[in-house]
């Protein structure tokens, strides 16, 4: 399944102009406010008609200003999540769910009800109407609703944006499963680097209505310079780790990652797991020699490929640590004594306290409990 | 109490047409009049300004001026009147019909206002919505647009029909006080009225026109009371 886009847009003195394709699970259109990525989903769902360009899902064409082509949004089978929600008031929270699967030929009907309404845990809900409503619960029904119209493709516009932290703690975990359970590709538009770093396979990201940069999210998440400035300090590497065990005398999970054993908080989620965690390059030190003496427990050797200008007095120092590439953001001054060089031998410091809920992903972390 | 019910058969006549006239009038509007508050509240185009103007003509001119239009028009003479009468066999002058043309139209400003002001108020982005979960215009308009300005439909029909119930002006200019045919409850007040002795069978038709008009208000208060509760808007 693959999602190709090339198109250029104007609206008023906001020029949209763009070209990427896809083949990833949960492809993140990622950048900040006004960078043009709602214009873009905008397009693919059908809401907006460009100047020109193409569109095509799985090598279907949507919209080809050169051969006068645009597919009306009713007949794309492209499935939209809204920032908003954008429930039916005057329906019922089952009316909303089983709005879409009205206007699906028969024989492409694929999303089964009780499924969807199990997968996304609103049977309690179905007789309530949307204004007696959570946030949370809303934009469950949302994405709801638009599985149950058994889409081809399934775009997400910043469906947590509008939402306090737990209310997106309780979401995200429904967002992977549909990542991982359906066969549904998805689109993502996101200014978060959290949300991104942990969900996307794939990121493109744009900057004033411009793709400045496409491809897997680790190599992605690692140009910090990409990020909006807002949001630089959420930037470092994304590693994909398994749970190896717990230590539950000390309260920590231990991970096994390419570049060695990693501890975090405890996470609730089994041995064997497969959790995705993020480092923040601000979070990590850089120590020529093995540490001794040092309160942090995460100690990974590895070997410096890259130092880049930072913001300001900074260098970004990316370290090949067996494979696995960890970032750390260190001061000028710290790179000029240490004598940091390419190729030198280091290690990358982590504290175990600097994972949060917000960089392990799925297993949030919880009181340890014996 | 006894002389308030003992109407005589011409007072119940006028009683029983009122309702079919104003009814008439009401579901008859209601058509034109959706598709003209959508057009006014979506459309973008040029003699906007005019419509809006010609459809709130009634609201503003003398009703006797709008009623003599009528009688130009729709008369038997009158350009649309003939190519009616001669191709369809509808005839409205003098006639009961003409009585709900000229209620339809004097309460059709106040149908149109009611309607644009819900079609204004309707979230567009639930329409998109619909759309992309596979609904067509017309399935979007039917299952989505119509619900959300259910109440404003049922005011204005209300208005539409309540206007209709009071006119007098246009309709007696247009289709003159002709008992049983085009004799409405004000033309019979009004019949009564000017001769003596009529103030009796004027006050039980003022009366039963109180009666009718709060009917409807009350009604449609209900309606629209249990409508919102429906869709629970906060």
């Amino acid at each position: 399944m693959t999602v190709l886009v090339d198109i250029s847009h104007r609206l008023g003195d906001f020029a949209v102009d763009a070209s990427f394709e896809s083949a990833g699970r949960l492809t993140a259109l990622f950048g900040p406010s006004g960078s043009g990525k709602t214009t873009l989903i905008n397009l693919i769902a059908g809401l907006i008609r460009p100047d020109r360009g193409r569109i095509a899902v799985d090598g279907r064409g949507l919209v080809d200003t050169d051969a006068g082509l645009f597919v009306p949004k009713h007949r794309r089978r492209i499935g939209m999540v809204f920032q908003d929600a954008r429930l039916f008031p005057h329906m019922s929270v089952a009316g909303n769910l089983r709005y879409g699967r009205w206007f699906t030929p028969a024989a492409e009907r694929y999303a089964d009800f009780d499924a969807v309404v199990e997968l996304l845990g609103i049977g309690h809900l179905l007789d309530r109407r949307p204004a007696k409503l959570s946030g949370g619960e809303k934009q469950r029904v949302a994405i709801g609703r638009a599985l149950l119209a058994s889409p081809k493709l399934l775009l997400m516009d910043e469906p947590l944006a509008s939402l306090d932290e737990a209310r997106k703690a309780e979401i995200l975990p429904y967002i992977e499963r549909l990542r991982d359970e359906t066969k549904i590709p998805i689109v993502y538009v996101s200014h978060s680097v959290a949300e991104v770093a942990r969900l996307a396979s794939d990121v493109v990201v744009l900057a004033q209505g411009h793709v400045v940069a496409s491809g897997a999210t680790g190599a992605i998440m690692q140009r910090l310079d990409l990020l909006p400035a807002e949001e630089r300090g959420e930037g470092g590497a994304v590693l994909d780790t398994k749970v190896l065990h717990h230590d539950e005398a000390f309260g920590m999970s231990v991970l096994g990652s390419l570049a060695g054993d990693i501890r975090v908080p405890r996470l609730a989620v089994p041995v064997g797991a497969p959790v995705r965690i993020r480092i923040r390059a601000r979070d990590v030190m850089i120590a020529t020699e093995a540490p001794v003496g040092l309160s942090a427990l995460n100690i990974l050797p590895g070997m410096i490929v890259a130092v880049r200008p930072g913001m300001g007095p900074t260098v970004e120092i990316a370290i090949d640590c067996n494979g696995a590439i960890v970032l750390a953001r260190i001061t000028e001054q710290s790179k000029h004594t240490l004598r940091l060089r390419l190729g030198g031998k280091v290690f990358a410091v982590i504290k175990t306290v600097s994972f949060d809920s917000a960089t392990t992903g799925a297993g949030l972390p919880v009181e340890a409990d014996g | 109490m006894n002389w308030l019910l003992d109407l005589t058969p011409d007072e119940w006549n006028a009683v029983r047409l009122s309702i079919k006239v104003a009814t008439v009038a009401m579901i008859a509007s209601l058509p034109p009049g959706i598709l003209i508050a959508l057009v006014l509240a979506r459309g973008q185009f040029w003699g906007k300004t005019l419509l809006n103007g010609l459809v709130h003509l009634p609201l503003i001119l003398p009703p006797v001026v709008t009623g003599y239009l009528l009688l130009l028009t729709f008369g038997r003479r009158g350009p649309a009147g003939a190519f009616l009468a001669e191709h369809f066999g509808i005839v409205f002058s003098f006639r009961w019909t003409g009585a709900a043309l000229a209620c339809g139209i004097m309460g059709f400003p106040l149908m149109v206002r009611a309607i644009r002001l819900s079609v204004e108020a309707v979230d567009r982005r639930m329409e998109a919505a619909a759309g992309t979960l596979g609904a067509n215009p017309v399935w979007v308009f039917t299952t989505i647009t119509l619900p959300l300005i259910l109440p404003g439909l049922i005011a204005g029909a209300i208005l539409s029909f309540a206007k209709a119930m009071g006119e007098f002006g246009a309709t007696i200019t247009f289709v003159s006080n002709i008992p049983n045919e085009t004799q409405t409850l004000p033309s019979a007040i009004y019949t009564f009225t000017q001769v003596p002795g009529g103030d009796e069978g004027a006050l039980r038709l003022t009366l039963i026109s109180i009666v009718i008009s709060m009917a409807a208000l009350v009604a449609s208060e209900v309606l629209a009371r249990r409508i919102g509760r429906r869709m629970d808007i906060e």
